[in-house]
């Protein structure tokens, strides 16, 4: 139990607190949009950022930020060129993500499982700063433009007949994206990462019957998975990443019997 | 007077609310619409008819801005479209299935985003904004139903709800997409009911794009005023009292 109260626990727990409010926030909106998948694209595309950093001695997380940066603009491009392909674009720069990573890993350190499956534990002051900024800007912007946003997922041509700068905001949107999976990825890390943003929405949306219910459940959602996951796996010495992503599941299988059972 | 001459004479003092000038509109070297020329003046109704593929739904697109014209130039209110602000003069409801069936949105939601326009970014959503959204909900007859969520309700319902969300801001202008695709006959005839009674008596302009031919002739006359390829214009002028009455504007209530 004294794991509780240690300072590197204590650092995990506001990380995942942090990460529980963006990862969801955003996850709402791409899963709306039918773009769950960009988030692995993103993810895969970082832990290549990531394993660079880590090759030439700089931050890995800014590193591995500007990484999915560039790759959410390289998907929008690509998004354009094959217009009808959607999933398209994904795949090409998916696999482009997971080939850099492998060429950097063998460069330098070797594969790093801590990449691939999150390294809560490790989290310094430093990085819990970037993570805290992070989490500004998101909630900022998405608290700015949330009925923009709204309109824009419900229907884009409405969106774009009432004078709203479309584009603009899909660019927003999809950076707003690069930024929490690039932070996202020390909790739980890169394979696990899109759990976290589609699950939550995934849940809320058997739930809710408004747009602001379901952001606000999946929030909620994230945040009990993450607070009760750091903590099973503090006291049974389980992998922090693997047991928030199985505890969602588990929530996610509750709401679905749940919902049966309410119907009947 | 035969109703043709009246509608001319109508047409002749009345501002142009959308105006197309030698429009063309290619796609991969394949001329779909070319050199087209075309006016809706304040407070017609503009019926536009077209089999599938005939290009009118490139054609709405391109006057609402979705697409660019590859030749020609579109004028909104008297102004390029290019440099058009004023988006919520313009109401626009879209082809009934435009949006995802499962999405959690209450029907307050929906009708409230009328307003979420390039001149409200930045601004709350305040008691003004509340109350424009419970009058729009009382025209439709949809107040009751404000909590549901959009996809829970029968096609007529969803139709009130996206009409609601268009007249919302009280626009000049109403573009309908197909309004009525895969809707029940009564259901539609009742819709069709109401737009006209709208454009009767209220001050606005209409544009509304169908498939239903029947319907159309019934309503805008035998004939139609123009034609772009295999694309009508079906046009009716609503009113003959002197235009110089500006006070004609009265609420959608």
């Amino acid at each position: 139990m004294e794991i509780l109260t240690a300072e590197f626990f204590q650092n995990a727990l506001i990380g995942g607190l942090l990460i529980g409010i963006t990862a969801p926030l955003i996850g709402i909106f791409l899963v709306l949009r039918r773009l769950s998948m960009i988030g692995d694209t993103l993810a895969h595309v970082t832990i290549a950022g990531v394993a660079l950093g880590f090759l030439i001695d700089a931050n890995p997380i800014w590193v591995g930020l500007a990484f999915a940066v560039l790759a959410s603009f390289a998907i929008e491009k690509l998004r354009k060129a094959y217009k009808a392909y959607a999933e398209l674009s994904i795949a090409i720069i998916m696999s482009g993500g997971v080939a850099l990573a492998s060429l950097f890993f063998t460069l330098g350190i070797g594969y790093n499982t801590d990449v691939l499956f999150g390294s809560i534990y490790t989290l310094s002051r430093e990085d819990l700063y970037t993570v805290g900024i992070v989490t500004l800007v998101v909630i900022t912007v998405v608290s700015i433009f949330f009925k923009e946003f709204f309109l824009l997922t419900f229907e884009e041509d409405a969106a774009a007949v009432s004078g709203l700068p479309v584009k603009l905001f899909n660019l927003l949107i999809t950076v707003l994206t690069a930024l929490v999976i690039s932070t996202a990825i020390k909790i739980v890390g890169a394979l696990l990462v899109s759990a976290l943003i589609t699950i939550p929405a995934a849940c809320s949306l058997l739930i809710a019957r408004s747009f602001k219910s379901s952001v606000i459940f999946s929030v909620i959602i994230a945040e009990i998975a993450v607070v009760i996951g750091l903590i099973m796996a503090g006291i049974w010495n389980l992998a922090p990443g693997a047991t928030i992503v199985l505890l969602l599941i588990a929530m996610l299988i509750i709401t679905l019997v749940g919902k049966k059972g309410l119907r009947v | 007077m035969k109703p043709d001459n009246l509608t001319a004479s109508a047409r002749a003092c009345h501002d142009s609310i959308i105006e197309l000038v030698d429009v063309s509109f290619a796609y991969k070297d394949k001329e779909i619409i070319s050199n087209f020329s075309f006016k809706v003046k304040e407070r017609d109704f503009v019926g536009v008819i077209g089999s599938n593929g005939a290009g009118k739904t490139t054609l709405l697109r391109m006057m609402v801005g979705l697409l660019s014209p590859t030749g020609g130039e579109i004028r909104l209110f008297g102004q390029p479209i290019r440099r058009f602000r004023d988006w919520d003069r313009i109401g626009y409801v879209p082809q009934k299935n435009s949006f995802n069936p499962l999405f959690p949105a209450t029907v307050r939601e929906v009708v409230m985003s009328g307003l979420y326009n390039n001149k409200k970014l930045f601004r709350r959503i305040g008691k003004a904004e509340q109350a424009k959204c419970d009058d729009a909900l009382e025209v439709m007859r949809i107040g009751d139903i404000a909590g549901k969520r959009i996809g829970e309700l029968s096609g007529g319902q969803q139709q009130r709800v996206f009409l609601a969300r268009a007249l919302i801001n009280k626009p000049d202008l109403l573009i309908l997409d197909e309004p009525t695709v895969g809707i029940d006959a009564q259901t539609q005839e009742d819709f069709f009911e109401l737009i006209f009674h709208m454009h009767a008596h209220h001050q606005m302009t209409f544009l509304m794009v169908s498939h239903d031919v029947e319907m159309i002739e019934d309503n805008l006359g035998d004939e139609p005023l123009d034609r772009c390829g295999a694309i009508k214009f079906y046009v009716k002028h609503s009113h003959d009292q002197d235009c110089s009455i500006s006070d004609l504007q009265h609420s959608i209530n």
